[in-house]
Protein backbone atom coordinates (compact mmCIF):
# COMPACT_ATOMS: atom_id res chain seq x y z
CA UNK A 1 0.00 0.00 0.00
CA UNK A 2 0.91 3.36 -0.35
CA UNK A 3 3.09 5.68 2.43
CA UNK A 4 -0.01 7.31 3.06
CA UNK A 5 -0.09 10.91 2.53
CA UNK A 6 1.75 13.27 4.30
CA UNK A 7 -1.48 15.35 4.32
CA UNK A 8 -3.38 12.52 5.94
CA UNK A 9 -0.98 12.42 9.52
CA UNK A 10 -2.86 10.59 12.34
CA UNK A 11 -4.19 13.84 13.62
CA UNK A 12 -5.34 15.23 11.03
CA UNK A 13 -7.49 11.95 10.30
CA UNK A 14 -8.71 12.27 14.29
CA UNK A 15 -9.68 15.29 14.41
CA UNK A 16 -11.71 15.08 10.79
CA UNK A 17 -13.31 11.78 12.89
CA UNK A 18 -13.51 13.12 15.98
CA UNK A 19 -14.48 17.18 15.91
CA UNK A 20 -13.38 19.28 18.77
CA UNK A 21 -15.81 21.37 19.27
CA UNK A 22 -18.57 21.02 16.67
CA UNK A 23 -22.04 22.72 17.13
CA UNK A 24 -23.29 25.96 17.62
CA UNK A 25 -23.16 28.30 20.81
CA UNK A 26 -26.26 29.19 22.23
CA UNK A 27 -25.07 32.99 22.41
CA UNK A 28 -22.26 33.30 20.54
CA UNK A 29 -21.18 37.22 20.45
CA UNK A 30 -20.38 36.48 16.53
CA UNK A 31 -21.18 34.33 14.28
CA UNK A 32 -19.88 34.26 10.36
CA UNK A 33 -20.68 31.20 7.53
CA UNK A 34 -18.17 30.99 4.56
CA UNK A 35 -17.33 28.44 1.71
CA UNK A 36 -15.35 26.89 -0.91
CA UNK A 37 -17.46 26.92 -4.01
CA UNK A 38 -15.80 24.50 -5.75
CA UNK A 39 -14.86 21.90 -3.08
CA UNK A 40 -18.26 22.97 -1.52
CA UNK A 41 -16.99 23.07 1.99
CA UNK A 42 -18.72 24.88 4.03
CA UNK A 43 -18.08 26.00 7.67
CA UNK A 44 -19.81 28.06 10.40
CA UNK A 45 -17.89 29.88 12.77
CA UNK A 46 -19.42 30.45 16.33
CA UNK A 47 -17.36 32.81 18.54
CA UNK A 48 -18.33 33.76 22.32
CA UNK A 49 -15.78 36.50 23.52
CA UNK A 50 -15.35 37.09 27.65
CA UNK A 51 -17.49 39.36 29.05
CA UNK A 52 -15.10 40.99 31.54
CA UNK A 53 -12.50 43.40 29.76
CA UNK A 54 -15.62 45.13 27.99
CA UNK A 55 -13.32 48.82 27.87
CA UNK A 56 -14.63 49.49 24.53
CA UNK A 57 -11.55 47.77 23.07
CA UNK A 58 -12.96 44.71 20.34
CA UNK A 59 -9.73 43.69 19.59
CA UNK A 60 -7.98 43.43 23.27
CA UNK A 61 -11.14 41.07 23.84
CA UNK A 62 -10.49 37.33 24.51
CA UNK A 63 -12.23 34.56 22.84
CA UNK A 64 -13.72 32.21 25.51
CA UNK A 65 -15.28 29.61 23.14
CA UNK A 66 -15.51 29.17 20.08
CA UNK A 67 -17.64 26.50 17.94
CA UNK A 68 -17.87 25.09 14.31
CA UNK A 69 -20.41 23.73 12.19
CA UNK A 70 -20.55 22.31 8.51
CA UNK A 71 -19.03 19.77 5.98
CA UNK A 72 -16.42 19.23 3.06
CA UNK A 73 -12.92 17.46 3.14
CA UNK A 74 -11.30 16.20 5.95
CA UNK A 75 -8.58 19.38 5.59
CA UNK A 76 -11.53 22.07 6.10
CA UNK A 77 -13.07 20.01 8.75
CA UNK A 78 -9.63 19.42 10.44
CA UNK A 79 -8.24 22.70 10.24
CA UNK A 80 -11.69 24.17 11.38
CA UNK A 81 -11.79 21.53 14.65
CA UNK A 82 -8.36 22.62 15.32
CA UNK A 83 -8.82 26.42 14.94
CA UNK A 84 -11.98 25.93 17.33
CA UNK A 85 -9.68 24.85 20.32
CA UNK A 86 -6.13 26.60 19.29
CA UNK A 87 -8.51 30.02 19.34
CA UNK A 88 -9.35 29.86 22.94
CA UNK A 89 -8.06 31.98 25.46
CA UNK A 90 -6.39 34.44 22.48
CA UNK A 91 -7.61 37.89 22.00
CA UNK A 92 -9.31 38.93 18.89
CA UNK A 93 -6.41 40.76 17.72
CA UNK A 94 -4.25 37.52 18.02
CA UNK A 95 -6.88 35.98 15.44
CA UNK A 96 -6.45 38.80 13.64
CA UNK A 97 -2.92 38.66 13.28
CA UNK A 98 -2.74 34.75 12.04
CA UNK A 99 -1.46 34.10 8.74
CA UNK A 100 -2.49 31.32 6.37
CA UNK A 101 1.24 29.84 7.51
CA UNK A 102 0.15 29.73 11.37
CA UNK A 103 -2.38 27.76 9.98
CA UNK A 104 -0.31 25.39 8.42
CA UNK A 105 2.02 25.20 11.55
CA UNK A 106 -1.20 24.41 13.39
CA UNK A 107 -1.74 21.26 10.92
CA UNK A 108 1.57 20.14 11.11
CA UNK A 109 1.67 18.90 7.71
CA UNK A 110 2.59 19.81 4.20
CA UNK A 111 -0.21 21.29 2.19
CA UNK A 112 -0.26 20.55 -1.29
CA UNK A 113 -0.75 24.00 -2.78
CA UNK A 114 -4.64 23.13 -4.83
CA UNK A 115 -5.13 22.16 -1.21
CA UNK A 116 -3.94 25.49 1.00
CA UNK A 117 -7.56 27.26 0.29
CA UNK A 118 -9.17 23.83 2.33
CA UNK A 119 -6.89 24.71 5.08
CA UNK A 120 -7.13 28.08 5.30
CA UNK A 121 -11.09 28.52 5.04
CA UNK A 122 -11.98 28.11 9.10
CA UNK A 123 -9.30 30.52 9.90
CA UNK A 124 -10.46 33.13 7.19
CA UNK A 125 -14.34 32.88 8.35
CA UNK A 126 -13.56 33.69 11.96
CA UNK A 127 -11.26 36.51 10.72
CA UNK A 128 -14.10 37.81 8.40
CA UNK A 129 -16.67 37.22 11.62
CA UNK A 130 -14.48 39.15 13.97
CA UNK A 131 -14.00 42.48 11.48
CA UNK A 132 -17.80 42.32 10.66
CA UNK A 133 -18.76 42.43 14.37
CA UNK A 134 -15.66 45.52 14.69
CA UNK A 135 -18.03 47.05 12.11
CA UNK A 136 -14.43 46.89 9.64
CA UNK A 137 -16.24 44.65 7.31
CA UNK A 138 -19.41 43.76 5.40
CA UNK A 139 -19.60 40.67 3.71
CA UNK A 140 -22.80 38.09 3.91
CA UNK A 141 -20.17 35.12 3.25
CA UNK A 142 -16.71 34.32 3.23
CA UNK A 143 -15.56 32.45 0.21
CA UNK A 144 -12.74 31.59 -0.84
CA UNK A 145 -11.10 32.37 -4.38
CA UNK A 146 -10.86 29.66 -6.78
CA UNK A 147 -8.09 29.92 -9.13
CA UNK A 148 -9.54 27.08 -11.72
CA UNK B 1 -10.50 -9.88 -23.34
CA UNK B 2 -13.26 -11.23 -25.20
CA UNK B 3 -14.37 -8.30 -27.40
CA UNK B 4 -11.46 -6.67 -28.29
CA UNK B 5 -11.08 -6.30 -31.69
CA UNK B 6 -8.77 -8.23 -33.74
CA UNK B 7 -7.14 -4.63 -34.75
CA UNK B 8 -7.10 -2.72 -31.51
CA UNK B 9 -4.84 -0.18 -30.89
CA UNK B 10 -0.88 -0.86 -29.95
CA UNK B 11 -1.29 0.73 -26.56
CA UNK B 12 2.21 -0.13 -26.34
CA UNK B 13 3.58 1.83 -29.63
CA UNK B 14 1.46 4.25 -29.01
CA UNK B 15 2.86 5.23 -25.72
CA UNK B 16 6.50 5.40 -27.07
CA UNK B 17 5.20 8.03 -28.64
CA UNK B 18 4.60 10.12 -25.29
CA UNK B 19 8.09 10.54 -22.79
CA UNK B 20 5.95 12.38 -20.19
CA UNK B 21 3.91 8.70 -19.30
CA UNK B 22 7.51 7.49 -18.41
CA UNK B 23 7.64 10.11 -15.59
CA UNK B 24 7.80 9.23 -12.22
CA UNK B 25 7.31 10.71 -8.77
CA UNK B 26 8.62 9.35 -5.52
CA UNK B 27 9.60 6.41 -7.41
CA UNK B 28 6.12 5.01 -8.98
CA UNK B 29 5.51 5.90 -12.81
CA UNK B 30 2.08 8.21 -13.44
CA UNK B 31 -0.63 6.89 -14.35
CA UNK B 32 -2.62 9.71 -16.33
CA UNK B 33 -6.11 9.74 -15.82
CA UNK B 34 -7.00 13.10 -16.45
CA UNK B 35 -7.82 13.33 -20.31
CA UNK B 36 -11.12 15.27 -20.06
CA UNK B 37 -9.36 18.27 -18.51
CA UNK B 38 -6.39 17.73 -21.08
CA UNK B 39 -4.63 15.05 -23.25
CA UNK B 40 -0.78 14.64 -23.60
CA UNK B 41 0.91 15.64 -26.95
CA UNK B 42 2.86 12.90 -28.91
CA UNK B 43 5.98 13.48 -29.94
CA UNK B 44 5.14 13.81 -33.60
CA UNK B 45 2.87 16.98 -32.61
CA UNK B 46 5.59 18.57 -30.41
CA UNK B 47 8.10 17.87 -33.24
CA UNK B 48 6.28 19.51 -35.66
CA UNK B 49 5.74 22.56 -33.60
CA UNK B 50 9.15 23.19 -32.70
CA UNK B 51 10.06 22.60 -36.57
CA UNK B 52 7.62 25.08 -37.51
CA UNK B 53 9.48 27.54 -34.60
CA UNK B 54 13.03 26.09 -36.07
CA UNK B 55 12.42 26.68 -39.86
CA UNK B 56 9.26 28.55 -40.89
CA UNK B 57 8.18 31.02 -38.16
CA UNK B 58 6.97 34.34 -39.88
CA UNK B 59 3.92 36.34 -39.45
CA UNK B 60 0.93 35.04 -41.93
CA UNK B 61 -1.79 36.90 -43.32
CA UNK B 62 0.17 37.02 -46.99
CA UNK B 63 3.84 38.46 -46.72
CA UNK B 64 5.93 38.82 -49.36
CA UNK B 65 8.54 36.92 -48.24
CA UNK B 66 9.65 33.24 -48.71
CA UNK B 67 9.47 32.52 -44.53
CA UNK B 68 5.78 34.54 -44.45
CA UNK B 69 4.48 32.32 -47.45
CA UNK B 70 5.79 29.54 -45.58
CA UNK B 71 4.28 30.03 -42.70
CA UNK B 72 0.72 31.42 -43.98
CA UNK B 73 0.53 28.20 -46.23
CA UNK B 74 1.00 26.12 -42.85
CA UNK B 75 -1.13 28.56 -41.36
CA UNK B 76 -4.07 27.71 -44.25
CA UNK B 77 -3.45 23.92 -44.74
CA UNK B 78 -4.32 23.56 -41.11
CA UNK B 79 -7.76 25.11 -41.68
CA UNK B 80 -8.08 22.69 -44.58
CA UNK B 81 -7.31 19.68 -42.50
CA UNK B 82 -9.32 20.17 -39.82
CA UNK B 83 -12.28 20.69 -42.63
CA UNK B 84 -11.53 17.40 -43.77
CA UNK B 85 -11.39 15.60 -40.19
CA UNK B 86 -15.00 17.13 -39.63
CA UNK B 87 -16.55 17.15 -43.00
CA UNK B 88 -16.99 20.63 -43.27
CA UNK B 89 -17.24 22.45 -46.58
CA UNK B 90 -13.91 23.60 -46.67
CA UNK B 91 -11.39 26.10 -44.88
CA UNK B 92 -14.60 28.83 -44.98
CA UNK B 93 -16.31 27.19 -42.20
CA UNK B 94 -13.56 26.48 -39.91
CA UNK B 95 -12.70 29.36 -37.61
CA UNK B 96 -9.51 28.80 -35.35
CA UNK B 97 -10.43 30.21 -31.77
CA UNK B 98 -8.37 29.77 -28.72
CA UNK B 99 -10.53 27.07 -27.43
CA UNK B 100 -13.86 25.41 -27.25
CA UNK B 101 -14.43 28.56 -24.56
CA UNK B 102 -13.93 31.02 -27.01
CA UNK B 103 -16.11 29.29 -29.99
CA UNK B 104 -19.29 29.73 -27.08
CA UNK B 105 -18.55 32.85 -26.72
CA UNK B 106 -17.88 34.00 -30.51
CA UNK B 107 -21.36 32.88 -31.58
CA UNK B 108 -23.22 34.53 -28.62
CA UNK B 109 -21.53 37.42 -28.90
CA UNK B 110 -22.07 38.28 -32.74
CA UNK B 111 -25.13 36.20 -32.94
CA UNK B 112 -26.67 36.24 -29.64
CA UNK B 113 -25.81 39.73 -28.57
CA UNK B 114 -27.31 41.49 -32.47
CA UNK B 115 -30.46 38.82 -32.51
CA UNK B 116 -32.31 37.39 -29.61
CA UNK B 117 -34.87 39.30 -27.90
CA UNK B 118 -37.18 38.72 -24.75
CA UNK B 119 -39.52 36.58 -26.68
CA UNK B 120 -36.84 34.22 -27.21
CA UNK B 121 -36.00 31.34 -25.48
CA UNK B 122 -32.18 29.52 -25.59
CA UNK B 123 -32.57 25.98 -24.52
CA UNK B 124 -29.47 24.03 -22.89
CA UNK B 125 -29.08 21.16 -21.00
CA UNK B 126 -28.69 20.15 -17.61
CA UNK B 127 -25.22 19.01 -18.40
CA UNK B 128 -24.12 21.95 -20.35
CA UNK B 129 -20.47 23.31 -19.17
CA UNK B 130 -19.87 26.42 -17.72
CA UNK B 131 -18.33 27.14 -21.23
CA UNK B 132 -21.62 27.45 -22.71
CA UNK B 133 -23.90 27.36 -19.53
CA UNK B 134 -22.27 30.69 -18.18
CA UNK B 135 -22.11 32.01 -21.58
CA UNK B 136 -25.88 31.68 -22.70
CA UNK B 137 -27.26 32.97 -19.29
CA UNK B 138 -25.49 35.93 -19.44
CA UNK B 139 -26.10 36.63 -22.93
CA UNK B 140 -29.31 36.40 -22.07
CA UNK B 141 -29.66 38.46 -19.65
CA UNK B 142 -28.52 41.31 -21.51
CA UNK B 143 -30.93 40.70 -23.97
CA UNK B 144 -33.60 39.25 -22.41
CA UNK B 145 -34.23 35.92 -23.95
CA UNK B 146 -34.96 32.83 -21.21
CA UNK B 147 -32.81 30.17 -20.89
CA UNK B 148 -34.42 26.55 -20.62
CA UNK B 149 -32.69 23.42 -19.73
CA UNK B 150 -33.56 19.87 -20.92
CA UNK B 151 -33.64 17.43 -17.76
CA UNK B 152 -31.31 15.24 -17.48
CA UNK B 153 -33.33 11.58 -16.19
CA UNK B 154 -31.87 9.43 -13.70
CA UNK B 155 -29.55 7.88 -15.78
CA UNK B 156 -27.82 10.05 -16.62
CA UNK B 157 -29.37 11.15 -20.32
CA UNK B 158 -31.24 13.78 -21.65
CA UNK B 159 -34.77 13.31 -21.49
CA UNK B 160 -35.76 13.59 -24.87
CA UNK B 161 -39.48 14.01 -24.24
CA UNK B 162 -38.80 17.12 -22.25
CA UNK B 163 -36.60 18.27 -25.37
CA UNK B 164 -39.39 18.07 -27.25
CA UNK B 165 -41.63 19.83 -25.14
CA UNK B 166 -38.75 22.80 -24.46
CA UNK B 167 -37.91 23.64 -28.14
CA UNK B 168 -40.52 25.38 -29.52
CA UNK B 169 -41.17 28.23 -32.01
CA UNK B 170 -39.71 30.56 -29.59
CA UNK B 171 -36.75 28.89 -29.66
CA UNK B 172 -33.51 30.71 -31.15
CA UNK B 173 -31.23 27.90 -30.69
CA UNK B 174 -30.38 24.87 -29.16
CA UNK B 175 -26.69 24.46 -27.38
CA UNK B 176 -25.83 20.81 -26.27
CA UNK B 177 -22.93 19.47 -25.27
CA UNK B 178 -22.07 16.40 -27.66
CA UNK B 179 -20.62 14.23 -25.33
CA UNK B 180 -20.49 15.35 -21.41
CA UNK B 181 -17.43 16.00 -19.47
CA UNK B 182 -18.92 14.73 -16.30
CA UNK B 183 -21.53 12.18 -16.81
CA UNK B 184 -19.58 10.64 -19.84
CA UNK B 185 -22.98 10.83 -21.57
CA UNK B 186 -22.91 10.77 -25.59
CA UNK B 187 -26.00 13.02 -26.51
CA UNK B 188 -28.36 12.40 -29.71
CA UNK B 189 -27.38 15.70 -31.05
CA UNK B 190 -28.61 14.62 -34.29
CA UNK B 191 -31.89 14.51 -33.09
CA UNK B 192 -31.62 17.57 -30.82
CA UNK B 193 -30.10 19.40 -34.07
CA UNK B 194 -33.65 18.28 -35.88
CA UNK B 195 -35.68 19.11 -33.30
CA UNK B 196 -34.35 23.14 -33.40
CA UNK B 197 -34.72 22.65 -37.20
CA UNK B 198 -38.38 21.88 -37.43
CA UNK B 199 -38.87 25.29 -35.23
CA UNK B 200 -36.50 27.47 -37.38
CA UNK B 201 -34.06 27.09 -34.26
CA UNK B 202 -29.97 27.18 -34.63
CA UNK B 203 -28.10 23.91 -32.91
CA UNK B 204 -24.86 24.81 -31.55
CA UNK B 205 -22.93 21.65 -29.97
CA UNK B 206 -20.47 21.78 -28.00
CA UNK B 207 -17.46 18.85 -28.84
CA UNK B 208 -14.71 19.50 -26.23
CA UNK B 209 -15.25 15.63 -25.28
CA UNK B 210 -16.32 14.32 -28.53
CA UNK B 211 -13.93 15.06 -31.61
CA UNK B 212 -10.72 14.09 -29.55
CA UNK B 213 -12.36 9.98 -29.18
CA UNK B 214 -15.16 9.42 -32.00
CA UNK B 215 -15.34 10.20 -35.47
CA UNK B 216 -17.29 13.51 -35.73
CA UNK B 217 -18.56 14.65 -38.76
CA UNK B 218 -20.75 17.80 -38.82
CA UNK B 219 -22.96 17.45 -41.76
CA UNK B 220 -24.00 13.60 -40.57
CA UNK B 221 -24.66 15.85 -37.30
CA UNK B 222 -26.79 18.92 -39.41
CA UNK B 223 -25.11 20.98 -36.37
CA UNK B 224 -25.06 24.64 -37.37
CA UNK B 225 -22.28 25.28 -35.00
CA UNK B 226 -19.89 23.00 -33.86
CA UNK B 227 -16.57 24.04 -31.06
CA UNK B 228 -13.86 21.70 -29.87
CA UNK B 229 -10.29 22.34 -28.38
CA UNK B 230 -7.00 21.45 -29.83
CA UNK B 231 -5.78 20.50 -26.27
CA UNK B 232 -8.19 17.35 -25.81
CA UNK B 233 -7.34 15.55 -28.75
CA UNK B 234 -3.18 15.38 -28.51
CA UNK B 235 -2.96 18.79 -29.94
CA UNK B 236 -1.44 21.90 -28.32
CA UNK B 237 -2.87 24.29 -25.73
CA UNK B 238 -4.18 27.68 -27.50
CA UNK B 239 -5.74 26.94 -30.53
CA UNK B 240 -9.59 25.64 -30.57
CA UNK B 241 -12.31 25.37 -33.79
CA UNK B 242 -15.53 27.03 -34.45
CA UNK B 243 -17.24 25.39 -37.32
CA UNK B 244 -19.85 27.25 -38.92
CA UNK B 245 -22.06 26.46 -41.60
CA UNK B 246 -20.76 29.01 -44.41
CA UNK B 247 -23.92 30.76 -45.48
CA UNK B 248 -24.33 31.27 -41.68
CA UNK B 249 -21.13 32.86 -41.01
CA UNK B 250 -21.09 34.85 -43.64
CA UNK B 251 -24.16 36.86 -42.15
CA UNK B 252 -22.59 36.98 -39.01
CA UNK B 253 -20.67 40.08 -37.99
CA UNK B 254 -16.97 39.64 -36.40
CA UNK B 255 -17.23 40.07 -32.31
CA UNK B 256 -13.25 40.83 -32.48
CA UNK B 257 -11.70 43.55 -34.90
CA UNK B 258 -8.35 44.62 -35.31
CA UNK B 259 -6.20 43.49 -38.67
CA UNK B 260 -6.06 40.51 -41.21
CA UNK B 261 -9.94 40.39 -40.97
CA UNK B 262 -10.73 43.52 -42.83
CA UNK B 263 -11.50 44.04 -46.87
CA UNK B 264 -11.32 47.56 -46.90
CA UNK B 265 -10.51 49.78 -44.03
CA UNK B 266 -11.28 54.11 -44.17
CA UNK B 267 -11.30 56.51 -41.54
CA UNK B 268 -15.10 56.60 -41.85
CA UNK B 269 -15.63 52.55 -41.70
CA UNK B 270 -14.23 49.17 -42.73
CA UNK B 271 -15.78 45.94 -44.27
CA UNK B 272 -14.67 42.65 -43.28
CA UNK B 273 -12.69 40.28 -45.20
CA UNK B 274 -13.00 36.56 -46.32
CA UNK B 275 -13.67 33.73 -44.57
CA UNK B 276 -12.64 32.71 -42.20
CA UNK B 277 -10.57 34.98 -41.57
CA UNK B 278 -12.83 37.61 -40.88
CA UNK B 279 -12.89 36.08 -37.91
CA UNK B 280 -9.70 35.68 -36.92
CA UNK B 281 -8.25 38.89 -35.99
CA UNK B 282 -4.47 39.62 -34.96
CA UNK B 283 -1.75 37.06 -35.22
CA UNK B 284 -3.19 34.13 -34.90
CA UNK B 285 -1.85 30.79 -33.10
CA UNK B 286 -0.07 29.76 -36.30
CA UNK B 287 2.07 26.98 -34.49
CA UNK B 288 -0.40 25.70 -32.56
CA UNK B 289 -2.52 25.39 -36.00
CA UNK B 290 1.10 23.61 -37.08
CA UNK B 291 0.45 21.05 -33.82
CA UNK B 292 -3.07 20.55 -34.34
CA UNK B 293 -2.44 20.09 -38.17
CA UNK B 294 -0.46 16.94 -37.03
CA UNK B 295 -2.42 15.95 -34.23
CA UNK B 296 -5.15 15.46 -36.42
CA UNK B 297 -2.84 13.50 -38.94
CA UNK B 298 -2.06 11.41 -35.91
CA UNK B 299 -5.29 10.39 -34.42
CA UNK B 300 -6.45 9.17 -38.22
CA UNK B 301 -2.86 7.74 -38.46
CA UNK B 302 -5.12 5.72 -36.17
CA UNK B 303 -8.00 5.67 -36.53
CA UNK B 304 -11.14 7.53 -35.22
CA UNK B 305 -13.13 4.40 -35.28
CA UNK B 306 -10.58 2.26 -33.11
CA UNK B 307 -9.61 5.06 -30.71
CA UNK B 308 -13.87 5.03 -30.24
CA UNK B 309 -13.88 1.36 -29.26
CA UNK B 310 -10.78 1.39 -27.26
CA UNK B 311 -11.99 4.15 -25.25
CA UNK B 312 -16.10 2.99 -24.95
CA UNK B 313 -14.26 -0.40 -23.39
CA UNK B 314 -11.78 1.25 -21.14
CA UNK B 315 -15.02 3.15 -20.01
CA UNK B 316 -16.82 -0.22 -19.24
CA UNK B 317 -14.42 -1.66 -17.60
CA UNK B 318 -13.71 0.92 -15.61
CA UNK B 319 -17.20 1.21 -15.14
CA UNK B 320 -17.64 -2.72 -14.22
CA UNK B 321 -14.81 -1.95 -11.59
CA UNK B 322 -16.08 0.41 -9.97
CA UNK B 323 -19.82 -0.77 -9.92
CA UNK B 324 -18.41 -3.69 -8.30
CA UNK B 325 -17.34 -1.77 -4.96
CA UNK B 326 -20.23 -1.48 -2.59
CA UNK B 327 -18.95 2.01 -1.51
CA UNK B 328 -18.85 3.35 -4.78
CA UNK B 329 -21.45 5.63 -6.49
CA UNK B 330 -21.28 6.14 -9.89
CA UNK B 331 -22.53 9.33 -12.05
CA UNK B 332 -24.23 8.93 -15.49
CA UNK B 333 -24.86 5.97 -17.79
CA UNK B 334 -23.34 2.20 -17.87
CA UNK B 335 -21.01 1.01 -19.68
CA UNK B 336 -21.51 1.14 -23.86
CA UNK B 337 -22.29 3.27 -26.96
CA UNK B 338 -23.85 5.86 -25.13
CA UNK B 339 -20.77 6.39 -22.46
CA UNK B 340 -17.61 8.39 -23.51
CA UNK B 341 -14.46 7.39 -22.11
CA UNK B 342 -14.64 8.70 -18.87
CA UNK B 343 -16.11 7.76 -15.22
CA UNK B 344 -16.89 10.43 -12.28
CA UNK B 345 -17.65 8.67 -8.85
CA UNK B 346 -17.65 9.47 -4.97
CA UNK B 347 -15.92 7.21 -2.51
CA UNK B 348 -18.80 6.72 0.68
CA UNK B 349 -17.31 9.03 3.82
CA UNK B 350 -14.04 10.29 1.51
CA UNK B 351 -14.71 13.71 0.06
CA UNK B 352 -13.45 14.01 -3.63
CA UNK B 353 -10.54 16.16 -2.77
CA UNK B 354 -9.23 13.85 -0.26
CA UNK B 355 -9.74 10.80 -2.41
CA UNK B 356 -7.87 12.51 -5.39
CA UNK B 357 -5.22 13.72 -2.96
CA UNK B 358 -4.87 10.14 -1.73
CA UNK B 359 -4.64 8.54 -5.51
CA UNK B 360 -1.96 11.27 -6.18
CA UNK B 361 0.10 9.33 -3.72
CA UNK B 362 -0.01 6.95 -5.85
CA UNK B 363 1.01 9.19 -8.57
CA UNK B 364 -2.30 8.58 -10.27
CA UNK B 365 -3.60 11.71 -11.91
CA UNK B 366 -7.80 11.71 -11.36
CA UNK B 367 -9.56 15.39 -11.05
CA UNK B 368 -11.89 16.14 -8.09
CA UNK B 369 -14.31 19.23 -8.18
CA UNK B 370 -17.87 20.58 -10.21
CA UNK B 371 -15.91 19.66 -13.13
CA UNK B 372 -17.09 22.92 -14.69
CA UNK B 373 -20.70 21.60 -14.04
CA UNK B 374 -21.88 23.25 -10.72
CA UNK B 375 -25.68 23.06 -11.56
CA UNK B 376 -25.91 19.58 -12.13
CA UNK B 377 -23.34 18.64 -9.47
CA UNK B 378 -26.28 20.42 -7.19
CA UNK B 379 -28.68 18.28 -9.38
CA UNK B 380 -27.08 14.84 -8.04
CA UNK B 381 -26.55 16.23 -4.11
CA UNK B 382 -22.99 16.23 -4.06
CA UNK B 383 -20.72 18.88 -4.10
CA UNK B 384 -17.78 17.03 -5.94
CA UNK B 385 -17.17 14.27 -7.36
CA UNK B 386 -13.72 12.55 -8.80
CA UNK B 387 -13.05 12.14 -12.35
CA UNK B 388 -11.40 9.34 -14.69
CA UNK B 389 -11.00 10.33 -17.94
CA UNK B 390 -9.40 7.98 -20.73
CA UNK B 391 -7.19 8.29 -24.00
CA UNK B 392 -5.80 6.02 -26.55
CA UNK B 393 -2.54 5.70 -24.66
CA UNK B 394 -4.56 4.10 -21.37
CA UNK B 395 -4.53 0.33 -20.55
CA UNK B 396 -6.96 -1.44 -18.09
CA UNK B 397 -3.86 -1.90 -15.54
CA UNK B 398 -4.19 1.65 -14.84
CA UNK B 399 -7.86 1.13 -13.67
CA UNK B 400 -6.91 -1.37 -11.95
CA UNK B 401 -4.30 1.17 -10.21
CA UNK B 402 -6.89 2.90 -9.29
CA UNK B 403 -9.61 1.10 -8.19
CA UNK B 404 -6.85 -0.56 -5.75
CA UNK B 405 -6.01 3.12 -4.46
CA UNK B 406 -9.42 2.93 -3.17
CA UNK B 407 -8.43 1.08 -0.84
CA UNK B 408 -5.85 3.05 0.76
CA UNK B 409 -8.49 6.24 1.04
CA UNK B 410 -11.00 3.48 2.96
CA UNK B 411 -7.89 2.41 5.33
CA UNK B 412 -7.03 6.13 6.35
CA UNK B 413 -10.99 7.36 6.60
CA UNK B 414 -12.10 4.03 8.43
C1 LIG C 1 -17.77 19.63 -22.52
C2 LIG C 1 -16.76 20.72 -22.41
N1 LIG C 1 -17.03 21.92 -22.95
C3 LIG C 1 -16.16 22.93 -22.90
C4 LIG C 1 -14.94 22.79 -22.28
C5 LIG C 1 -14.03 23.96 -22.24
O1 LIG C 1 -12.88 23.70 -22.96
P1 LIG C 1 -11.73 24.79 -23.00
O2 LIG C 1 -11.30 24.97 -21.59
O3 LIG C 1 -10.68 24.18 -23.85
O4 LIG C 1 -12.32 26.02 -23.57
C6 LIG C 1 -14.62 21.57 -21.71
C7 LIG C 1 -13.32 21.36 -21.04
O5 LIG C 1 -13.10 21.46 -19.88
C8 LIG C 1 -15.55 20.52 -21.77
O6 LIG C 1 -15.29 19.35 -21.21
Amino acid sequence: MGLGSDMYRQQILDHYKNPRNYGQLEDPTFTHIGENPMCGDEIRMDVKLAEDGDDGDDSAETIERVAFSGDGCAISQASASMLSSELRGKTVDELLEMDRDDVIDMLGVDISPMRVKCAVLAEKVAQDGAEIYQGELDVEKTTTEDDE
Amino acid sequence: MSHQQADAIDVGAIREEFPILQREFDGQQVVYLDNAATTQTPDPVVDAMSDYYRESNANVHRGIHHLSQEASEAYEAAHDRVAEFINADGREEVIFTKNTTEGENLLAYSWGLAELSPEDTVVLTEMEHHASLVTWQQIAKRTGASVEYIRVDETGRLDMDHAAELIDDDTAIVSAVHVSNTLGTVNPVSELTDLAHEHDALSFIDGAQAVPNRPVDVKEIDADFYAFSGHKMAGPTGIGVLYGKRDLLEDLNPYLYGGGMIRKVTFEDSTWGELPWKFEPGTPPIAEAVGLHAAVDWLEDIGMDRIETHEEELAAYAYDRLEAEEDVEIYGPEGGPDRGGLVSFNLEGVHAHDLTSIMNDHTIAVRAGDHCTQPLHDKLGVPASTRASFYVYNTREEIDKLVAALDDARQLFA
